[in-house]
Order: C-alpha cells, then sequence, then structure tokens
C-alpha cells in the first residue's frame, strides 16, 4: 500500500532525449528524383514538337469546348444516371425469387460485362444497318400473315427513322449507359447483401412489403457499400466517353481535339491537350468523390457521426474535446 | 369428444378467456433437420407465455412461425383465429400473397435478441417508421405517439439519437417501442436480453412487466428463469422439437416433472 502510494507521488522522470533513427536512403531518392525532375522539365521546354502556343491557342476554342460540355461532361452525367437507375432494376431482379428475373438478369450482367466497352460502342454506332426504321409491332407479323395466306401484313404500332434516333449522341449513350448499368448492377448487389438480414426480419416483422423494406431500410444502408465505387465507376465513365470517337460522336471533347491535329499535323500537341483536360476534369471528380464518401462513411455504424456530434455538443458547451471536466 | 386436446391448465384463469395463439401440430425442417416435432400450445389473450429450453430445441424457431417468417410444414398455427400464413377454403390449403402475410405481421409485434433497430434512422424515425409507411397513421399523430410510447420505455429524451448511440438496453427498450407502435395485439419476445450485458438486462425486463401489466398478450423465449416465475402466466419447456413440459411457471420451475426439465433448470439456477 505504502509502495503504491511512493509510486505515485515519485517525481516526473526528465524526457526522453534521444537521437533519432537517421535516414540516408531519403536524401538519395531525393537526389534521384530531382535530376528525374530536371530530366523531364528540360524535355518540356526544349522540345519543339511539343508546340505549346499551337497547343494554348487551340484547346479553348469553340467547338473543342462544346465537345467537352456535351459529348464528355453531359455524356458521363446521362449515361451514369441510367447506368445507375438500371443498374439498381438488374441487381434487384438479380436477387428476386422469381427464377426467369434472376435468369434475365445475370444474362444481361454477363453480356454486357463481356463484351469491351470499345468494341460495344462500335456496335451501337453501326447498329443503324439492322434497321432503316425502328417499329415496335407483332413479331414475325409479315410470316404470320402468310400463313393465314395473307400478303405483307404487318401489325406495327409506333416506328421512327433509326437516323432520327440513333444519331452518333444517341448510340454511344446507349452502348456506355447499358454498359454501365451491368458494372452498376454487380455494385448495388454487393451492396444490398452487405446488409444484415436482421435488419429486413425486422421490417418484415413490422408489417413492411419487400418494395417497401427495400427503398426505406436496404437500400439506404447499402449505400454506404455502393457510393465509393460508383465514384470510380463515375471517373472511368469519364475517361471512357473518350471512346466515343468509335462511333462516332463528334461532339466529343477527344473527337475534336483528334479532328485539329489530324487537320493541322500537329497531332502530338493536341493529345497533350486531351492529356491536360481529361487530368482537369478527373481532378475535379476526384474532390467531389472525396467529400462524398467522407458523408456516407460518417453513418457507418454512427460511431463516426456520434462523435462528430460529441465534439459539436463540446464546442457548443464550451468544453475542450479530449480534455474531462471534473 | 370432437373438442381439441389442450395440455390441462391447473388453475384456468376465468373461463372462456379467448386465445389468442393456437398452434397445433406444428412440423418444421431445414432440410434433414427436423426442428420442430408437432409443437401443440395455446396461449390466451392477455396471457403471458415463457418459452424455455436448451438451445437448439427449436423455441426461436418456433416463435419465428408464428408471424411467418419461417415457412410451417405441417400443423396450423392461428392467431386471433385467424390461419398464418395460409387460407384454408374447400379442405384446400391456398399459400397467402406476400401482401396479405405483411397485414397479417402487422398485428404482431417481435423483438429480435440483436434489437435490429435501423441504424439510419433516429430513435423516433425508427418507431415512426412503420405506421406512416404503412398509413395506419397521419405523420403528426405518429410522431406524437411514438414520443409517448418512447417515454413509456423511459426514453422521452433520447428521440433524436441514432441507435448507435445508445446502450443494448436503451436499443432494446426502443425495439420494444417500435413494435408497440403498430398496436400488435400479440408481442413476440425472441431471447429480449440474451445479447445485453448483465446490468442492462433489468432495464428491459422492467419494460416487459410493465407491458404484461396492461394485459399485453405475449410470448416470451428467453433464459430468464426469475421473470418467467414472476410475470409468466404460463412456461413451455420445450427440447428436441417438442414440448416436454408445460404449465404453471412457479410449479413447473418448483416441482420439474420431467427428468430433461429438471437437469436443465439444475443447470440455468
Amino acid at each position: 500500500m505504502k509502495s503504491d502510494e511512493a509510486t505515485t507521488v515519485r517525481a516526473r522522470p526528465e524526457p526522453i532525449r534521444a537521437v533519432p533513427v537517421r535516414h540516408p536512403g531519403r536524401w538519395v531518392a531525393v537526389a534521384v528524383l530531382a535530376v528525374l525532375t530536371a530530366m523531364f522539365v528540360h524535355l518540356l521546354t526544349t522540345n519543339d514538337a511539343f508546340n505549346w502556343s499551337f497547343m494554348v491557342d487551340k484547346m479553348f476554342r469553340p467547338p473543342i469546348i462544346e465537345g467537352l460540355l456535351r459529348g464528355t461532361v453531359l455524356m458521363t452525367v446521362s449515361a451514369m444516371l441510367i447506368g445507375i437507375t438500371l443498374g439498381v432494376v438488374v441487381a434487384v431482379m438479380r436477387l428476386s425469387d422469381n427464377p426467369i428475373l434472376r435468369g434475365v438478369a445475370w444474362l444481361y450482367t454477363w453480356f454486357f460485362r463481356a463484351v469491351p466497352r470499345l468494341v460495344l460502342l462500335a456496335v451501337f454506332g453501326n447498329i443503324g444497318i439492322l434497321w432503316s426504321r425502328i417499329e415496335f409491332g407483332v413479331p414475325f407479323d409479315t410470316q404470320l400473315g402468310q400463313l393465314f395466306g395473307i400478303d405483307n401484313l404487318e401489325l406495327r404500332l409506333f416506328g421512327f427513322s433509326s437516323r432520327d434516333v440513333l444519331t452518333g449522341f444517341m448510340a454511344g449513350l446507349l452502348g456506355l449507359a447499358l454498359s454501365e448499368a451491368a458494372y452498376m448492377a454487380e455494385i448495388v448487389r454487393a451492396g444490398i447483401q452487405s446488409v444484415d438480414p436482421g435488419q429486413t426480419e425486422a421490417a418484415q416483422a413490422l408489417g413492411m412489403g419487400r418494395g417497401q423494406l427495400l427503398r426505406r431500410v436496404v437500400l439506404p444502408q447499402a449505400m454506404r457499400v455502393i457510393i465509393p465505387p460508383t465514384g470510380n465507376e463515375t471517373i472511368a465513365m469519364l475517361k471512357d466517353t473518350s471512346l466515343l470517337l468509335y462511333v462516332p460522336v463528334s461532339v466529343e471533347l477527344f473527337f475534336q481535339l483528334d479532328a485539329v491535329g489530324k487537320r493541322t499535323f500537329q497531332i502530338f500537341p493536341m493529345y497533350v491537350a486531351a492529356c491536360l483536360w481529361y487530368l482537369f476534369l478527373t481532378s475535379i471528380l476526384l474532390v467531389g468523390q472525396y467529400f462524398l464518401e467522407r458523408h456516407f462513411g460518417r453513418g457507418h455504424g454512427s460511431a463516426g457521426r456520434a462523435r462528430l456530434r460529441l465534439r459539436g455538443m463540446n464546442a457548443e458547451t464550451g468544453g475542450t474535446p479530449g480534455k474531462v471536466e471534473p | 369428444m370432437s373438442e381439441l386436446v389442450v395440455p390441462a391448465q391447473a388453475d384456468a384463469p376465468a373461463a372462456g378467456s379467448d386465445v389468442m395463439v393456437r398452434a397445433e401440430q406444428v412440423h418444421k425442417s431445414f432440410g434433414p433437420l427436423e426442428v420442430l416435432k408437432g409443437i401443440d400450445l395455446e396461449v390466451r389473450a392477455g396471457e403471458v407465455c415463457c418459452l424455455l429450453g436448451p438451445s437448439g430445441s427449436g423455441k426461436s424457431t418456433f416463435l419465428r412461425c408464428i408471424n411467418h417468417l419461417e415457412k410451417i410444414d405441417a400443423g396450423r398455427i392461428r392467431v386471433d383465429g385467424e390461419l398464418i400464413g395460409y387460407r384454408e377454403r374447400g379442405g384446400k390449403l391456398y399459400e397467402l400473397r406476400e401482401r396479405e402475410v405483411a397485414a397479417q405481421r402487422r398485428a404482431i409485434g417481435m423483438v429480435f435478441q440483436r434489437f435490429n433497430l435501423f441504424p439510419h434512422m433516429t430513435v423516433l424515425q425508427n418507431v415512426v417508421e412503420a405506421p406512416v409507411l404503412l398509413g395506419q397513421e397521419k405523420k403528426a399523430a405518429a410522431r406524437e405517439r411514438a414520443a409517448t410510447l418512447l417515454d413509456r420505455v423511459g426514453l422521452g429524451d433520447k428521440l433524436g439519437a441514432y441507435p448507435a448511440q445508445l446502450s443494448g438496453g436503451q436499443q432494446q427498450r426502443v425495439a420494444i417501442a417500435r413494435a408497440l407502435a403498430m398496436r400488435p395485439k400479440l408481442m413476440l419476445f425472441d431471447e429480449p436480453t440474451s445479447a445485453l450485458d448483465p446490468e442492462l438486462v433489468g432495464e428491459v425486463l422492467d419494460v416487459m412487466k410493465d407491458l404484461a401489466r396492461d394485459g399485453m398478450t405475449m410470448i416470451v423465449v428467453t433464459h430468464e428463469i426469475g421473470f418467467a416465475r414472476e410475470v409468466g402466466d404460463s412456461l413451455v419447456f420445450m427440447d428436441g422439437g417438442v414440448v416436454v413440459e408445460a404449465g404453471d411457471p412457479r410449479e413447473v420451475i418448483a416441482n420439474p416433472r420431467h427428468e430433461r426439465t429438471r437437469s436443465f433448470l439444475a443447470k440455468v439456477l
């Protein structure tokens, strides 16, 4: 008992002042990197093939900006919106009790994940070859008519010229969105399956139907798992809009830069411009992704949220966080 | 003689009190494993029935059959006279649609061992969600009643908190309030205190006692012998998928007639 007291009362020992571990390797690395950086800057500044003034002059031209806004930004947003919506539908189908829906969903994801996006876009770009007009009606109408002795029977409800609808932009959008839906379906499925089955049971015990509990209980909790990969998908989609060159979609950033380069025989500066534009756009998305993930990560088990609230409370009452008031 | 044979009750209270739950020869298998081998059980309105038994005896499974979270393979379960999960017409059974099953469940509250509160909603939202979503009440009225219910379970000051900010005992009390918000005529408790730290068990049992005093019909799967003795109107001891012994809790606990009941009680008491 006495010795215990003695330990607590004993004077605090002097703070440790030790010689820190040296890291000579770091200095070597700095030296090597400095030389490499100097070489790179030398290349950028002295090689005339970069033709910087030409690049800066061309890369802000109106057709290029229009391509950026419509073919890259608008296309990314629309393709992701359609992709996410359709992806949720396919994921729910995949997890349904109905074996037919399950099979269709599996077939869908299998097809669109197995075919490369570039090939898919080339196919959609030329899909007008199949029909001059797109029409909806009774399938095999002419053939059925012949069975009953009617020539040229046409049971069509409505239709439109494929040139009106499947323009480059729409074909490209269709290709990107359908392919994205397949990837999103897998992400959403993983998210839904990550939610504790006890949540579904609790909602069922309260008398909620499948749709209700999915919408109100399961999907909001699945979001935490779904959001981060969706951010990655969006960034990948933004970059993949450059593949629209092969549809082709003319109102698109890379198409326009490529066209300028080929027209002026200054291919390389325009490709550098493309790099810079995509770096700029993805950087914006990366910042957005950081904040989005921080927002949704906060809800995890609400421990993070509790901490945040606690901090807020402390600030309100004027207490210092980390200090226990007596 | 055409009447249903029910286990004789030593001291049946008020004759003619209505039956809330009647289970007849309930069988349930998971694959080759037969978990329930013919359960007969009758719970009158206002009665507190405690289900006791070693783990794996099928008591939780039986409880989950009552609100059709598990489909039974044979037998019948009726709650307030209504066949659960099926419709019988012309001697034939028709499976109920999901919508109809959901409607049946609304009258049966359930409290889980692991609480299963919705973590993305506040305490108040947890309680308000189902009655509003299912169109039982307008939002304002539901909020008011939820606040009253939460006050009753002693959490009137936690309306804005999230489940993760609460202790296990508090979460379980919210779960009880959430089930009560649907105005059930029967409450099922699946080991409501088994996931709690020992010092938090009392607060949950107090809420349940309070509920029992108000005349709620309750079926409680529990290991709390004290609760069964003090609050239970009947005790059912299950083992190996059958009812081994049933009767007045004080009687069964004091003088178990079966060897299996005796050895189980010797272990938990």
